[in-house]
């Protein structure tokens, strides 16, 4: 574990860089933590992404597969790729400072 | 800095249920790492990807030791049914689409799915006998043009 200044602020983080307690995260430390992973400017589309990926963590205790934000996000497959090139899931979590999710699909 | 997989290429070259799942969730599970992936359907696995049989992919319940059921009970008519609809009851329930989903969410997540021009011909396939998310039907060479720089699996 290692800390990580994010808009002005310590949080922990893993050695992948995701949030070790996802009740640290801010929305103000979206577009930096979004800009680690290349995404310049946070979208409204981003936005819906990540706030259901919190939502859905704190539901279900784990974010959810690209299949699932797929179905219930309100974002499309295709547009979830176009919006996070490098993994959906796996940059959605880490920008909205939840676990990597674990799913195989 | 940790050696990282760029790129992936998967060949599918069974038709079986277990021998099409692997491909599609290495395919899958690739492009959710951010990891360029790209399908090549040969030979049976051409299955997978016919618009006509692709919704009909079985579990092999003949010589397969996996199963454990012995070869003479696995070759009762309606027993592949059964394993089958056994399996995919049992994959809903772990968020696992079936497979004219699956093909269909892959493409969608950006992998190139293409059709072995060799096999096709084998069988005698045209382009509409498959799924529209197939891109092209190509030959080994372009196989492997589209592989180049990155890893290759066979399954």
């Amino acid at each position: 574990m290692t800390t990580m200044t994010v808009a002005g602020v310590d949080v922990d983080v893993n050695d992948e860089g995701f949030f070790e307690h996802p009740e640290q995260w801010t929305e103000a430390m979206a577009p930096e933590l979004a800009r680690h992973e290349g995404i310049d400017e946070l979208t409204a589309e981003h936005r819906k992404v990540i706030d259901f990926m919190r939502k859905e963590y704190f539901e279900k205790g784990t974010g959810p597969t690209v299949r699932v934000l797929g179905k219930k996000s309100g974002v499309s497959v295709k547009e979830l790729y176009q919006l996070f090139p490098k993994g959906p899931a796996k940059v959605a979590a880490k920008i909205a400072g939840i676990p990597k999710p674990r799913g195989c699909i | 800095m940790e050696p990282t997989i760029e790129k992936v290429s998967i060949i599918v070259s069974k038709g079986s249920l277990e021998g099409v799942y692997p491909g599609l969730i290495m395919a899958n599970g690739a492009r959710a790492e951010g990891i360029e992936a790209n399908l090549f359907f040969t030979f049976f696995g051409l299955d997978a990807i016919h618009d006509k049989r692709i919704d009909r992919i079985k579990v092999g319940t003949v010589g397969n030791p996996g199963l454990h059921v012995p070869t003479w009970v696995g070759a009762i008519p309606g027993m592949s049914w059964m394993m089958t609809k056994y399996f995919a009851r049992k994959m809903d329930g772990l968020d696992i689409p079936p497979v004219r989903e699956f093909v269909e969410m892959i493409s969608d997540t950006g992998a190139g799915l293409y059709a072995c021009k060799a096999s096709v011909d084998l069988f005698g396939f045209t382009k509409d006998d498959f799924v529209p998310q197939v891109k092209d039907i190509i030959t080994v060479g372009e196989f492997y043009e589209i592989a180049a720089g990155g890893q290759i699996v066979f399954t």
